[in-house]
């Protein structure tokens, strides 16, 4: 697969590592009122779509940076590829 | 022994002689011919014992889908097992085995399973050896293992390098044949940075052998010009020797180079062969189309080859394989090798199936005596030494199915042709795409090159065709011969016959799928190439359903077997697995110490004196030793994080699940800690 990095162009997916869900961005807040289940659900559930799937990537022998990627399980089409930074951002998270 | 069915022509140099053996035979063979054709010349028609039943079998084709002709190659640690001798490039000295045989080829003693053939039906295994079940893994499974089987390992250290490569370009082009040169020569001159690959030694694929002219030339002459001219072109990179293995994702292919195969070793500092990744904007799927044969009674003789193999053994290699012949074909196709051996003065019989004639039955222990042929009612025999069998020709679809696409039934050339778009970015063209005729081959080539310069944004050059046959391919489907006795072979590596198909038709399995796991068809080394579509074809016919109905076949990568050396290239041994030394490893191994592999590190265990018989004795001498006085302990195998601070111990108790901030100076504790979604 080759994944087109927002900053360096399409580079061959061998360079990446794969972590899973893009939902894991969203950690959950372990003070709040009802952490346990919110935790359990955050740690253990995931989806499995036969389709359109957003995702986490390292870009571990690149630039060490994080990307959203949006693939489709079943083609492997990349439809878009952001930076997880700008994803965080744009939900109000971090500077 | 003299090359006794060589003939006149063909593209091998007779000014030199190769001396190679077979079974410790020595043989002749020239530069330009492979194994088989070589052993063919020589009169050798047997070269190997099918998997299951023993049966005496020769080459049915002259490429790389060949079920039979399957032998061990070169000695020592270099013994390659299950090569395809139509693929196998003579070379001064080589020595081949065929395999699967005791004591010898021409006797072999299993052979006894083909009279006990009733018996070994689809399921047989399943069916007899059900139980006691532990007895299948300990005795069934390594006796039946043994006696079907295919060649045996070395069992030594390949002495061979593998090497694995990049390679760029904006056009792939699979397969040399006359679409393939056609497509190359369009991008080429326009500028585009081509990558022609092809399996074969030397390239032009059906043109090499046909005796039809392109542009006013042979065939092969044009396909010679064109190379020369494709050769001569900075942007193109021409890859002969080189099977496309796999489409990957995103334009990505997998190809194998055999760099070194053709000579008796590797030359100094040059791997054997290398595994490329071809990164594509675009590609051509040009890997033209695969005759399949009919199943009639006894159809697995040495002397039976698929007719378009035939034809070219008598045209590219000069080797007749009988002097009279017999032409069972259901197709224009056939007839063509008809004409060609009578031209080369053979004796030849047509039986055309869509005039009524058939072959019923075959006769020769070792090799084919006889043909029995039915027509009009009347059975006659005619005796002769090769037949020439056309059901057909299939396109290649394999590359193209390599993304779960289902490759379309086209029922004017009744064969499966590749779905469009069933992979982004690749487009089929010439036989790969059910286009026949060299003229029609030329012209999707062409056409095909056109549409991907278009794509990445480049002008084509004027279309400048050479003239070509644009003969009809006139094709009445035939797909087995019923009403008989015996055994009629479908997939001839994995030994399954019609009587397979039709008992699991019977025992109720309905998808091909399922028929596919049952009988095994299609499941051997070369994936059912020259039988699948036959045996969905008798699967069809025994439900009463067409053939689209009743399933696909879908191919998986790797086009052709893929020896392991080759994926791991370089990564192997030391290479593979590094084997880490600490600091003190020197000083621990002058004391003799014993050490265990710890990941990749080696870490001292313990440290025996004279006198100390067993580990424990050294073991607790050391234990003690450290009660006593001090013990030293390298660590270097461990990870090491250093923390600085003056609250260094409270923050490490919020990391690890025990306290870590009451750890006196100098004194060391294992901690326990989890990633999120790990428990303890």
């Amino acid at each position: 697969m080759i994944i087109n990095h927002p900053i360096l162009g399409p580079r061959d997916s061998q360079e990446f590592v794969y972590l899973g869900d893009a939902a894991l961005i969203d950690r959950p807040d372990g003070l709040a009122e009802g952490a346990l289940d919110t935790f359990h659900d955050y740690l253990y559930l995931r989806d499995n779509p036969a389709g359109l799937h957003r995702e986490l990537w390292y870009h571990e022998q690149g630039d060490r940076s994080w990307l959203v990627v949006t693939r489709n399980t079943l083609t492997h089409e990349i439809t878009q590829v952001e930076l997880a930074r700008d994803v965080a951002r744009a939900r109000g998270r971090s500077k | 022994m003299t090359q006794s069915n060589r003939i006149p022509g063909g593209q091998i140099d007779r000014s030199r002689s190769l001396s190679f053996t077979f079974d410790g035979v020595t043989y002749q063979g020239h530069p330009g011919d492979t194994l088989a054709s070589a052993l063919l010349a020589n009169g050798q028609r047997l070269m190997g014992r099918s998997f299951k039943y023993h049966r005496p079998r020769g080459p049915i084709s002259a490429g790389s889908e060949e079920p039979n002709a399957l032998v061990e190659l070169r000695g020592g640690a270099r013994r390659e097992p299950n090569t395809r001798a139509t693929v196998v490039e003579l070379f001064d000295g080589l020595s081949a085995e065929s395999q699967n045989r005791w004591p010898s080829l021409k006797f072999d003693a299993m052979a006894v399973n083909d009279r006990l053939s009733n018996f070994f039906t689809a399921g047989f295994y399943y069916k007899t050896f059900m139980w006691p079940k532990a007895f299948w893994e300990k005795l069934y499974e390594p006796i039946i293992r043994r006696a079907a089987g295919l060649g045996s390992l070395s069992r030594e250290e390949d002495p061979d390098q593998y090497d694995k490569g990049f390679l760029h370009c904006d056009l792939l082009i699979i397969g040399a044949g006359p679409a393939g040169l056609m497509a190359a020569l369009t991008a080429g001159r326009a500028g585009a940075r081509v990558i022609l690959a092809d399996e074969d030694f030397r390239m032009g694929g059906r043109l090499n052998a046909e005796t039809h002219e392109v542009g006013g030339l042979t065939g092969a002459d044009w396909a010679a010009q064109a190379v020369a001219e494709l050769r001569s072109m900075a942007n193109v990179r021409m890859m002969p020797r080189t099977t496309i293995i796999g489409a990957m994702d995103h334009g990505i292919y997998a190809a194998v180079e055999r760099v070194s195969d053709h000579l008796p070793v590797p030359l100094p500092g040059k791997p054997r062969q290398i595994l490329w990744r071809i990164y594509s904007r675009r590609a051509i799927l040009a890997g033209g189309a695969t005759e399949r044969p009919i199943a009639f009674e006894n159809n697995d003789r040495p002397g039976i080859l698929l007719a378009g193999s035939l034809r070219a053994y008598a045209n590219r290699w000069g080797v007749a394989v009988g002097r009279r012949v017999a032409v069972f074909t259901n197709n224009d196709d056939g007839l063509r090798t008809a004409s060609d051996l009578k031209a080369k003065g053979m004796e030849v019989r047509v039986i055309d199936a869509r005039k009524g004639e058939e072959v019923v039955d075959t006769a020769g222990r070792l090799g084919l005596s006889s043909v029995t042929i039915r027509s009009g009612g009347r059975t006659e025999t005619f005796a002769c030494e090769a037949l020439a069998v056309s059901g057909g020709w299939n396109p290649n679809v394999n590359i193209a199915s390599h993304h779960r696409g289902r490759p379309v039934w086209n029922d004017t050339i009744a064969a499966f042709v590749p779905g469009q778009g069933d992979i982004p970015g690749l487009e089929a063209a010439g036989a790969a795409a059910g286009r026949f005729s060299t003229r029609a081959a030329l012209e999707t080539g062409a056409a095909a090159a056109e549409g991907a310069l278009a794509d990445l944004g480049r002008s084509a050059p004027a279309r400048d065709l050479p003239t070509a046959e644009d003969g009809p391919y006139a094709i009445t489907p035939k797909w087995y011969v019923g009403g008989g006795k015996g055994r009629a072979w479908i997939d001839q590596q994995n030994d399954v016959t019609l009587k397979d198909v039709k008992l699991a038709h019977q025992e109720n399995y309905t998808s091909v799928e399922h028929l596919k796991r049952y009988t095994t068809l299609g499941m051997a080394t070369d994936q059912g190439k020259t039988g699948n579509v036959l045996g969905l074809a008798v699967m069809a016919s025994l439900t009463g359903k067409s053939i689209p109905q009743t399933g696909t076949t879908v191919y998986r990568p790797p086009y052709t077997p893929v020896a392991m050396g080759t994926l791991a290239g370089r990564s192997r041994g030391q290479e593979f697995k590094p084997k880490r030394l600490t600091p003190s490893h020197k000083w621990a191994s002058e004391q003799g110490a014993v050490f265990v592999e710890v990941g990749q590190w080696l870490r001292a265990q313990w440290l025996p004196r004279a006198g100390e018989t067993q580990w424990r004795e050294s073991v607790d001498r050391e234990v003690l030793a450290t009660r006593k006085s001090v013990g030293i302990c390298d660590v270097t195998t461990l990870g090491k994080i250093d923390i600085q601070g003056t609250d260094a111990g409270a923050f490490l108790d919020k990391v690890y699940a025990n306290t870590f901030s009451t750890l006196a100076v100098g004194k060391c504790r294992y901690g326990d800690a989890a990633r999120g979604w790990h428990r303890l």
